[in-house]
């Protein structure tokens, strides 16, 4: 009943938050957009315009063309399937990795509360960037390799967030109730723990993905990550900066893409946190 | 106080080896040699260069030499560079890329405390406004694509500032030092935004301005101690963040720093280079933290006793 009306409550608050509900329709084209980009990129990614080279915006080709004659628009939309996909499967396995260890930790605390939140702490506390870095030169440039070792390092304060949550909740009687009847410890994190925190995981979730994004397109952007012939936007915006100053088209339509997406996260992420904590939402 | 301090202490020392020993580790089972991807070399040059640079010790023997030297500040020789030792090359790139961080701290604090408190004090109004949403441009555009469109409006356009290089021209530092401070000047001002918000509904504000102080005496010396405390603890990260940001602008600007060493030796695969630089980030890194959440411990008088 409570699980509801929190829910319902959170919906109609979002529903009438024009900045999140703008994001979060943003982000749904932007989601088909991805999905369907074989079907509706005028071009293949790869496909040459060997008459054309780089051709500013025209009539055939929307956002005109890099310096290989191959498509802008069709390059950023196969470009939007990388990015979201790094940015969902990553923020995917921060989510696993960071829920598991803070109900862990939060629910049995003690020992095992110290031992793990120390090592979070000290994680906390090292040059992430530069470990992610090491990975991909040693292992090379693989794309899953990539989607692991950022979901690697986004874990931390989702861990924070969620044993926080799971201290508040374990002396409720519900928790105690269910201790009572004897329910396994797997079972009472998923069944009675998980779905009362659902709501800050979901907001946290939501402002992680942008972050990853970014990592992401930094990584592209040094040349360390997504590797030719696929592409993300990462990896547009540094061909665009390095032919910018004669086709600046070539930066300038990434980066305008780049941007509103992570604006899109940003505001729904903001607007799902307000709804689901009216408290926060004055500040 | 000094307490927590040695007790931090205590605890970055293993970390710090634990990181050399994964670091050194990871690298030894990185596939091929350092010397693979040169033009082919005759087997003999081959083992005299491994024989040179202790290669062909066992991996635990090159280990306890490499934790040796490290212990006397020794990084070993950069293989890609012969002659030049990872240490001289940190002790050159260091000094760019330490005062690219702090021009670039320097224009986020000043613009981003200035707004947030702005902000704050004016909230709801259109200077409340303003600077928030110029902050979230500041998060929403990544240094990547900031430092390029400067370049392309100051540098290309406008033909204002030079497009590259760090003390050749007059004004070659500012874009850079731009690129690099306006993400933190945008997360300065939220933070700062919010941290003035929870001080000013305070109880002693309102003594304070009961009793009559004028504003800004109430603003600077009464709201801004407590007010900027998750500012400063957000610095020793931010010290973390500037490194991996100064990849970027090094790259970007052609700047001689640390940032752009290490990207350079990631793709050159100069093996005993990504192990120096990475245990120097990280020895620095846990410096800086520790230096800022003793700074946010000595602003918070709750804390001062401890």
């Amino acid at each position: 009943m409570k699980n509801n009306s929190l829910w319902s409550d959170a919906i109609y608050r979002l529903s009438r938050n024009r900045a999140a509900m703008l994001g979060g329709f943003v982000l749904v084209i932007l989601v088909i957009c991805a999905v369907l980009a074989p079907w509706i990129a005028p071009y293949s990614y790869s496909f040459q315009d060997l008459n054309l080279g780089a051709s500013p915006p025209s009539s055939e080709h929307l956002l005109g063309t890099d310096i290989l004659g191959r498509d802008l628009l069709s390059r950023i939309l196969y470009g939007a399937r990388i990015s979201l996909l790094v940015g969902f499967v990553a923020t995917g396995v921060a989510l696993v990795i960071g829920v598991s260890w803070g109900i862990v930790a939060g629910y049995f605390g003690g020992r095992v509360d110290t031992i793990m939140m120390r090592i979070v702490d000290v994680l906390y506390g090292l040059p992430f960037i530069i470990f992610i870095i090491l990975l991909m030169v040693i292992f090379g440039r693989n794309l899953w390799l990539l989607f692991g070792a950022i979901g690697a390092v986004e874990w931390l304060t989702m861990a924070r967030i969620v044993r926080g949550q799971v201290i508040g909740l374990k002396n409720q009687e519900f928790v105690l109730a269910a201790q009572a009847m004897g329910v396994s410890n797997l079972s009472m994190f998923k069944r009675h723990l998980l779905p009362n925190i659902l709501g800050p995981i979901a907001v946290y979730a939501t402002l992680t993905i942008p972050q990853v994004m970014l990592l992401e397109g930094f990584l592209s952007f040094l040349g360390l990550g997504i590797q030719p012939p696929m592409s993300s936007w990462g990896t547009l915006i540094k061909d665009g900066v390095e032919s910018m100053e004669e086709y600046s088209w070539l930066l300038i339509y990434p980066g305008i893409t780049f941007t509103i997406t992570l604006f899109a996260l940003n505001f729904f992420g903001d607007g799902l946190r307000d709804a689901l904590d009216p408290k926060t939402s004055d500040n | 106080m000094i307490a927590i301090f040695l007790k931090r202490i205590l605890l970055a020392v293993p970390v710090l080896f634990a990181v050399a020993s994964i670091t050194f580790f990871l690298i030894k089972i990185a596939p091929g040699g350092p010397f693979d991807a040169d033009k082919a070399v005759s087997p003999q040059v081959l083992k005299n260069l491994n024989e040179a640079y202790n290669l062909d010790a066992s991996n635990w023997e090159q280990y306890v030499d490499y934790m040796t030297g490290l212990i006397q500040g020794d990084l070993g020789p950069s293989f890609r560079f012969p002659g030049r030792s990872v240490t001289e090359m940190i002790a050159t790139g260091l000094p760019v890329t330490f005062e690219l961080a702090f021009y670039a701290i320097l224009i986020a604090l000043v613009m981003g405390v200035f707004l947030g408190v702005l902000a704050a004090l004016k909230r709801n109004t259109f200077l409340d406004f303003i600077p928030m949403a110029i902050a979230m441009i500041g998060i929403c555009v990544p240094s990547f694509l900031m430092g390029p469109l400067l370049v392309l409006i100051f540098g290309i356009n406008f033909e204002l500032l030079p497009v590259s290089g760090w003390n050749q021209l007059p004004g070659d530092k500012i874009l850079p030092s731009l690129t690099l401070g306006f993400a933190y000047a945008a997360y300065i001002a939220r933070l700062s935004r919010g941290g003035m918000l929870e001080v000013l509904n305070q109880d002693f504000i309102r003594t304070a301005r009961a009793k009559g102080l004028a504003e800004r005496i109430v603003v600077i010396k009464h709201a801004m101690q407590g007010g900027l405390i998750p500012v400063v603890s957000f610095l020793g990260p931010a010290i973390a963040g500037l490194l991996a940001g100064s990849f970027v602008v090094e790259t970007i600007f052609q700047i001689p720093g640390l940032g752009r060493f290490y990207v350079e030796a990631a793709f050159n695969r100069d093996y005993t280079m990504i192990l120096g630089t990475t245990i120097f980030f990280s020895a620095m890194i846990v410096f800086f933290n520790l230096l800022s959440d003793l700074a946010a411990l000595w602003m918070n008088p709750r804390s001062r006793d401890v």
